[in-house]
């Protein structure tokens, strides 16, 4: 039976499986599905799947196995100095954070029972009782404090003390309640808190080794660049989860060896494989694909204060030469969804999209191009495998631009230094961002005027103006309408092009259940561990 | 006479000292022209000037590398192989256990290829212009072309993926018994014997036929020596030079050329914590493992040479 069904979506699978849990027969469902013009064969499918997904009851035991992609000697147990997929998943099993994403990117509570403010400034985190780390110290405010503090001090080298700079004071109101104020008012706090690093780790912890969390794993060995092994936490503060014993997470940097590792039944989860492997791990029986949210991209920038971005038609131009269904389709083999030129994710509660991508018209470039007097001109394009795709991608335009007469020049230069040799520096080159939850983090990442990684060298007071209006402010209707206008600000006037928003594909072994995807990043935002069980 | 054999050596013991030093000078400053460090790398994406300035204090990148080079060359005399600026671990215990495997699997590589490619390569040469003899030769060149992560991927999608004979990947740590030795070194091991053995069973063969061509073997014949005897009493001695210094050169490369079959069966060995170290500009880390490299090269060439000159009337 073909279980490959267009335009099903997980939230539709979400209506049915809650319309059987209302009670629904399965006529009246397919029915439903009838009318949702869903063909009759399909529609069993659909009810099968849903049934399934009802029925499966999570199973406890066994060794889950899963092999990431990168791993070195610079593998850390400090959340604060985690940096890849590897580091998110060892540290998300040994610790908690105060709160997290679920699958729809809402913030949930975690380790905190309610995080409060009155005027987005002065916030008050409340934190559960009873929770303890894995050495048995119960969990109080001094550990969040701590937790937190670690980020301002450069000695530690965090990779969000950009972020945790607005935080100026930290005061334990009482064992379990923290009191954190804000340089500036900042309604996003809860979601902050939702990133990776901001995990919460004991207090006055220097050796990180031990991976002493509250998690729902005690860590047992730990071999950086080779691998790590814990155990379920049989002191768990979470009534559901972990199901299975224990879990191993490595590292198989070549891609086909990922795969054959799966395929041999060495390993149960082969974390974000190649595209060229999708068909093959399709083809066996026993496994499954399991593709994550969009939550990457892969983006063009030209520098607006370099020539030729400096030229506004230059940029208009390239606008209108990304062909963005055949980057898709060809250089990204459809792992993503089309991009409009601003950086808030699908799915996000406040993206704007009404802002259209803008459409594929030589014509229309060749006119801006004419404009600009760029005909004639060599005009260096960089690009690399550091910046997922781009080499694809740059090959596209490039031959989008030589059939109007333009000459890119693609310059494909090492992944090693790419970050502090080209990116950012380059008059034209290619950049890759990674998931961030809210709009505030994304632009004042990478479009406020002082922003650090200003891509294209973007400046707007307005847009600077705007950025503060909506962080402090408390009404999310309000909140809404600024960030969709500044969304279609960027995507018209800042130098940068998304031509599309990236999904990850990991390959598991069918008889691993509970995978859902997370806006966090792929393997259910690293944090599958917890709660993916096997098939009894 | 002995004192020429003592002051050879001794000659060779310096050399190989002062090639050391040039080694680790040599990386040294390669690793100094790649661009960034320690702090923007762990940084990443990450790095913002400020951030990576307070990072660069904290782990002392502020100094000039030469300073941190002596430093650590200092420490290595002193027999402290330094601290690891990713992971603040001591050099020494990063590298203990990969070593250990390192040598496991050459070890065991050694242990099949060097008998295989020596009876190959001696029989090949005795029966020189045979049809088995032409049957060794189009075999072994056959394997020297052929890629080693190509005969890696192929086992791997042979055994391990179609009959699931062997696992796929290869956990030194995880051997508890024989069988468990046997089934994860299977494929690690067969994989570098085709690559390390075909060279060898080259140049034995070249060098016993190069001997077999000389007038005093050619006079134990006419003196009326068995086959067998002329090849083993007259020639193989005096192939025994070149013999052993092919198998030096073969073997030396399981120290650190082994990469790419670290990198299939994701075997921990300490060619991968080398590229690791590259990564992460961990000087330390790298210019330790170089000094490994270089060290087992050195002490398998400079037995080699050690032997051909023993092996050597002339010089004995």
């Amino acid at each position: 039976m073909n279980d490959k069904i267009t335009n099903w979506t997980r939230s539709d699978d979400v209506v049915v499986e809650s319309a059987i849990r209302r009670g629904a027969t399965r006529r009246e469902l397919l029915q439903m599905l009838l009318a949702g013009g869903v063909a009759m064969t399909l529609g069993g499918v659909i009810l099968g799947r849903a049934s399934h997904a009802l029925a499966a009851t999570p199973a406890t035991g066994g060794h889950l196995k899963v092999a990431g992609f990168t791993s070195s000697t610079a593998d850390t147990l400090d959340p604060a100095k985690a940096s890849n997929s590897t580091d998110y998943s060892r540290c998300s099993a040994v610790y908690n954070r105060l709160s997290n994403l679920d699958k729809s990117g809402t913030t949930q509570m975690e380790l905190a029972e309610s995080i409060e403010s009155a005027d987005a400034k002065v916030w008050t985190v409340k934190l559960r009782k009873g929770v303890t780390f894995h050495d048995g110290k119960p969990l109080t405010s001094a550990d969040v404090i701590f937790s937190l503090k670690r980020h301002l001090d450069p000695d530690v080298g965090s990779k969000v003390n950009a972020i945790a700079k607005q935080i100026t004071g930290f005061k334990a109101v009482d064992d379990l309640t923290v009191e954190i104020t804000l340089a500036d008012a900042n309604a996003d706090l809860p979601t902050i808190l939702a990133l990776h690093h901001f995990m919460i780790v004991a207090d006055g912890t220097t050796d990180f080794s031990k991976g002493n969390g509250t998690g729902p794993f005690v860590l047992e060995n730990f071999e950086p660049g080779v691998r790590s092994v814990m155990r379920r936490n049989e002191n768990y503060w979470k009534s559901k989860g972990p199901y299975v014993d224990s879990f191993e997470f490595l590292a198989i940097s070549d891609d086909s060896s990922r795969v054959n590792a799966l395929l041999s039944g060495d390993i149960h989860v082969a974390a974000a494989i190649n595209p060229r492997s999708e068909r093959l791990v399709a083809s066996q029986p026993g496994f499954v694909l399991s593709k994550s949210s969009a939550n990457s991209y892969t983006n063009l920038n030209m520098r607006l204060d370099a020539a030729p971005g400096q030229n506004k038609d230059f940029v208009a131009g390239m606008k209108h030469l990304i062909n963005r269904e055949q980057i898709l389709r060809a250089a990204l083999r459809g792992r993503g969804e089309i991009g409009n030129d601003q950086p808030v994710f699908p799915g996000n509660v406040y993206r704007n999209d009404d802002i259209k991508a803008k459409a594929y018209d030589p014509e229309k470039a060749k006119f801006h191009f004419e404009k600009a007097g760029v005909f004639g001109q060599t005009i260096p394009v960089v690009a690399s495998d550091a910046a997922t795709g781009s080499v694809d991608m740059a090959m596209v335009i490039q031959a989008a631009a030589a059939e109007i007469g333009l000459r890119l020049d693609v310059q494909r230069v090492p992944s090693d230094g790419y970050w502090d040799n080209y990116w950012l520096k380059a008059p034209i080159h290619f950049g890759n961002i990674n998931y961030r939850p809210t709009p505030d983090i994304l632009f004042s990442l990478l479009y406020a005027s002082g922003a650090p990684w200003n891509e294209s060298h973007y400046k707007s007071e307005k847009f600077d103006k705007m950025l503060i209006e909506a962080r402090g402010s408390l009404d999310q209707e309000k909140r809404r309408a600024i960030y969709s206008e500044m969304q279609a600000m960027v995507a018209d006037e800042a130098g940068t092009i998304i031509p599309a928003y990236l999904t990850g594909i990991d390959a598991i072994t069918d008889k691993l259940k509970g995978m859902e995807t997370n806006p966090l990043g792929g393997m259910m935002g690293y944090r599958m561990a917890e709660h993916v069980w096997f098939e009894a | 006479m002995n004192n020429r054999v003592l002051s050879l050596a001794l000659s060779r013991l310096l050399i190989a000292f002062i090639t050391l030093m040039i080694v680790s000078f040599a990386v040294f400053f390669a690793t100094t022209l790649l661009p960034g460090d320690t702090a923007s790398i762990l940084l990443g994406q990450a790095a913002t000037p400020e951030a990576v300035e307070g990072l660069r204090k904290a782990m002392h990148l502020d100094e000039p590398a030469i300073f941190r080079f002596l430093r650590w060359i200092v420490g290595l005399l002193q027999g402290d192989l330094g601290t690891s600026y990713a992971n603040e671990m001591p050099i020494a215990d990063l590298i203990a256990g990969r070593f250990v495997n390192t040598l496991k699997l050459a070890g065991v590589t050694a242990l099949f290829s060097v008998p295989i490619a020596l009876t190959l390569g001696i029989t090949a040469a005795m029966l020189r212009g045979s049809l088995y003899d032409r049957a060794v030769t189009v075999l072994t060149i056959g394997v020297i072309s052929v890629p080693e992560f190509m005969i890696a991927t192929s086992a791997v999608l042979v055994f391990a993926v179609y009959l699931k004979w062997l696992p796929a990947l290869s956990f030194a740590n995880e051997v508890t018994s024989l069988a468990d030795l046997l089934r994860i070194y299977a494929m690690p091991v067969i994989t570098l014997t085709f690559g390390v053995s075909a060279q060898m069973i080259r140049m034995t063969r070249a060098a016993v036929i190069e001997t077999l061509n000389t007038s005093y073997v050619e006079m134990a014949l006419l003196k009326g020596a068995s086959r067998p005897r002329m090849v083993f009493r007259h020639a193989l001695p005096n192939a025994l030079g070149p013999i052993v210094n092919a198998i030096a050169l073969s073997l030396s490369y399981l120290l650190g050329g082994v990469i790419i079959v670290e990198t299939i069966f994701n075997y921990p060995g300490v060619a991968k914590l080398m590229v690791d170290a590259v990564a992460t500009r961990d000087l330390p880390l790298i210019q330790s493992c170089a000094m490994i490299f270089c060290l087992g090269y050195l002490l398998l060439t400079t037995t080699a040479d050690l032997i051909a000159i023993l092996s050597n009337p002339r010089l004995r």
